[in-house]
């Protein structure tokens, strides 16, 4: 067993470590979201027996200092977990890299670890206030998704890749697409949870699994702008990502566009994006509507990843399964 | 679509005045106008844009694969030649596509030019005056500082550098000394906004420049010296080019193909292709000097506006035929390679007796020698049958069926260059003589007392010559998208109000002044008050009162990022 054998297998456990964690954190997290409609309900009482006092400190009374829950102390837990869930990540990213001597980003398994890292860093520094807090059971399910793809269906060994893939463009180009994926996600996600908040605004939750399950989230406009700033990251990202790949390709394949079905579908996805910006700032379509385009936009990105990897054949087909 | 209704006269009871035609049909044109570069018009036809692309990612296109397409029709035989009429196998090329994007990039330029005519006034075009109550806007401050309306005016000017300032005298209200300052910033925004979609019609142009005047061929040659230079596509193998070519005029080139590298792993998988190559350009040609560079994946080479790429590879095997009289023919010619990880190819060629051995040209054309066959790099025999099991040459052998009579090359007709033509052999013209494997310098006699050998197989290499004047004009406009992209992404657009008079105390025989600040966010509301605070904190410097009156930030009316056209 050579020592790139060791380094590979060593990145190996570093991802089934992190998808270990994230399972833990997850759970963690599930349990936080669960138990919290009880707070709610305990809240309420709370305020009730005060006499509706907005300031309980009144003279002579003292105040415990307010207690962590048992709810809130999961969450944190959870929460805490998903740092180290990010570490083990880069781990497996970096020993992969040195276990087969260039960029760990030469194949479907590698793009989709890279991408979920991205979306797990991203997701530690956008979500970091309060009001996000929630959000992360819904992030850290399709990461969980994807990690599960990664290692089953998508896994390929630590290997040398194609002559056409051995450039100084590979890591720029793929890394900026797969980072723009990641953050694509977050956004994805939050305009989905906008949706369901829209259909259960804050005080309306009354009723059903969904209602129920939205009592939890973030306010409408929150998640809104969550999704919104993120998007206006990764859409110049990904803009850029395509634009590079474009001067690979011109290196790589003598043409800088040719509608190869990656090509066309980042273009689709792009198009997509561009609509959700305008449908933003066109009047009748700034909320619903948006939010569908983006999450239109996510199914783009994965439209791109899954189908045209597996299904369609073309120039892009580098996805390692055999 | 209202707009273009025909207009029937339908009785009404008391119609109203009505235009002339003239005013009509300007009503029609302007309302049709209207409607094109609204944005919701742009927003369904980024939709259809996007829509119409799909079926270019599903469907198999003209353009990357002919064969595919052929297969497609073929497999359906009703509705292939339909979605052939609809140019599915054609998107990007197509009326409908053309059609969308055309009229996209028409909504374009009609909600651009107005916008920038309107920045431009903008530009030129002094702040808006202070509010008349300052305290009302969501975020402001007051305090009073020492020292003079006119000095603290100057004082808080010189801290809003980069930001767009008129001073006015005096307010509605009369206070003694007030002096107002209307600051705004973020001009940029809109300046990259419309930078974006300038550059984006410039991106448009300058591709479609692009495949005008461009050409792009492809040719194979054998890399044991062999050379083809650009003299007209007839020395392509294929060869597009854009509607302003005519074939004359292409960039003057020569190229000779010296070797031919291919490494690969122990698994097979290829590392890295390698060609020596010589090239003459322009003034080369004159005083015959060869340059040599190499070509590899992801290394072209490139001359003027044109570009060389090494785009394949394969074998071309070597036969001899040695006729019974002892007069040889030796032919080299590429095979195609059918498997793209163990290189088994397959070709066929055709050899034409020398003159003067058969007393007319039909009893020669009845003699002539065709072989067609399987060649594998490393081969590999399961039985009599060939395979391939590694794709460099470390074993070669071909498995081939040889043929005399007519083999078609006179008929005119063009043939297929790796198969012979089954017509012929079905017509009995062509005849099999032998099924026989060879390794190298092994050979087969026939009947007849001909004798067909394998000598070798050479490397050959398949080349792309490209040119296109405008690439880089291209890449120009699509950074300069970018740039406008992120400028108006990041660049937050707002306006901030200062008001001065004295205040009505007398402290130390000296009147102090009263500053009121305010500020509004134009975009970007998130974070603005803040952003505010810190503002406060600067223009006052230790003046700043410890908490700024500003309304909380969730107060702030609900977030409206525009983002115009």
């Amino acid at each position: 067993m050579t020592e790139n054998d060791t380094l590979a297998q060593y990145s190996d456990l570093a991802f089934e470590s992190a998808f270990a964690v994230l399972v833990l954190a997850l759970i963690l997290l599930v349990a936080e979201y669960a138990t919290h409609r009880a707070d709610v309900v305990a809240e309420r009482e709370l305020v009730a027996a005060g006499g509706g006092s907005t300031t309980p400190q009144g003279p002579g009374r003292i105040e415990e200092a307010p207690r962590r829950t048992l709810s809130e102390r999961l969450g944190n837990m959870g929460r805490a977990l998903v740092y180290v869930v990010a570490g083990l990540q880069i781990a497996s990213i970096v020993l992969r890299g040195f276990a087969t001597e260039r960029f760990p980003l030469g194949n479907m398994y590698e793009f989709v670890s890279m991408a979920c890292t991205a979306a797990v860093v991203f997701g530690l520094v956008v979500l970091r206030k309060k009001a996000y807090r929630t959000m992360w059971v819904y992030l850290l399910v399709p990461v969980l998704i994807l990690m599960f793809l990664a290692a089953t269906v998508l896994y390929a060994d630590a290997a040398p890749v194609v002559p056409a893939l051995r450039s100084f463009w590979l890591p720029i180009h793929v890394t900026i697409i797969s980072v723009g994926s990641g953050i694509f996600l977050v956004s994805g996600v939050a305009s989905l949870l906008f949706l369901l908040r829209l259909r259960y605004p804050k005080g309306e939750e009354r009723g059903g699994v969904f209602g129920v399950i939205a009592q939890r989230l973030p306010d409408a406009q929150t998640l809104d702008r969550l999704a919104y700033r993120t998007t206006i990251i990764g859409f110049p990202l990904f803009g850029a990502g395509i634009i590079l790949g474009a001067i690979w390709a011109e290196a790589a394949w003598g043409r800088f566009w040719g509608w190869d079905p990656k090509e066309t579908v980042s273009f689709i996805t792009w198009v997509v994006y561009a609509a959700y910006l305008h449908a933003r700032a066109t009047s009748g379509w700034r909320n619903t509507r948006a939010a569908w385009i983006n999450v239109a936009g996510f199914v783009a990105m994965l439209f791109n990843l899954f189908i045209i990897n597996m299904v369609v054949s073309g120039l892009h087909s580098y996805a390692g399964l055999n | 679509m209202t707009a273009t209704d025909t207009p029937t006269p339908a009785p009404q009871p008391a119609p109203p005045p009505r235009q002339g035609v003239a005013g009509r049909a300007v009503a029609v044109v302007r309302n049709t106008w209207r409607g094109l570069t609204s944005m919701r018009t742009a927003l369904v036809l980024l939709f259809l844009l996007a829509l119409a692309a799909i079926p270019g990612a599903l469907l198999p296109q003209r353009d990357l694969n002919t064969q595919k397409v052929d297969e497609y029709i073929a497999a359906r035989p009703t509705l292939g030649p339909i979605m052939d009429r609809f140019e599915l196998f054609d998107v990007f090329g197509s009326f409908w596509f053309t059609a969308i994007y055309v009229l996209l990039f028409v909504s374009l330029v009609g909600c651009i030019l107005p916008r920038c005519v309107e920045h431009l006034r903008a530009l030129r075009t002094p702040p808006v005056a202070a509010p008349r109550n300052l305290q009302r806007l969501p975020h402001h401050a007051r305090t009073t500082v020492d020292g003079a309306p006119q000095a603290v005016l100057d004082r808080i000017q010189g801290q809003l550098r980069g930001w767009k300032v008129v001073r006015r005298d005096g307010g509605e209200r009369g206070r003694e000394g007030e002096l107002t300052l209307s600051g705004e910033k973020g001009y940029l925004r809109e300046a990259g906004n419309l930078l974006f979609h300038i550059s984006l019609v410039g991106l448009l142009l300058a591709v479609a420049a692009g495949k005008l005047l461009g050409y792009e061929g492809q040719r194979i040659l054998v890399a044991d010296g062999e050379e083809f230079c650009t003299t007209s596509p007839a020395s392509f193998d294929s060869f597009r080019a854009g509607s302003t070519i005519d074939g004359t005029g292409l960039t003057p080139m020569c190229i000779r193909v010296n070797s031919f590298v291919a490494d690969y792993l122990d698994n097979g998988q290829a590392e890295m292709f390698t060609s020596d190559i010589e090239y003459q350009y322009d003034d080369d040609l004159v005083t015959d000097t060869w340059r040599e560079t190499q070509l590899k994946v992801n290394h072209p080479l490139r001359v003027g506006s044109d570009r060389v790429y090494l785009q394949g590879h394969g074998y071309a095997p070597t036969f001899t035929v040695t006729w019974p009289n002892g007069e040889t023919r030796t032919e080299t010619v590429q095979w195609a390679p059918e498997d793209a990880t163990t290189f088994l190819s397959s070709g066929a060629m055709r050899f034409d007796p020398p003159g003067g051995m058969f007393p007319d040209a039909d009893e020669r054309r009845k003699n002539q020698i065709a072989i067609e066959g399987l060649f594998a790099p490393t081969a590999a025999f399961q039985g009599t049958l060939l395979t391939s099991i590694f794709p460099s040459m470390m074993d070669p052998a071909v498995a081939i069926d040889v043929y005399k009579g007519d083999s078609g090359l006179d008929t005119g007709s063009p043939q297929s260059l790796f198969s012979l033509n089954k017509e012929l052999i079905n017509q009995g013209r062509l005849v099999k003589q032998e099924r026989v494997n060879l390794r190298p310098g092994e050979s087969v006699t026939l009947a007849d007392g001909t004798e067909v050998r394998f000598d070798k197989a050479t490397d050959f290499v398949n080349l792309q010559v490209s040119h296109d004047p405008a690439q880089q004009w291209v890449l120009v406009a699509a950074i300069l998208m970018m740039t406008g992209l992120l400028v108006s992404l990041l660049v937050k657009r707002r306006r901030v109000w200062a008001r001065v008079y004295l205040d009505g105390t007398v402290v130390d025989g000296e009147r102090r002044t009263v500053v009121e600040l305010g500020g509004l966010a134009r975009t970007d509301q998130a974070g603005w008050g803040d952003e505010f605070d810190r503002l406060v904190d600067r223009l006052l410097g230790d003046d700043a009162p410890t908490a700024s009156a500003g309304a909380p930030a969730n107060q702030a009316p609900a977030a409206q990022e525009k983002k115009k056209a």
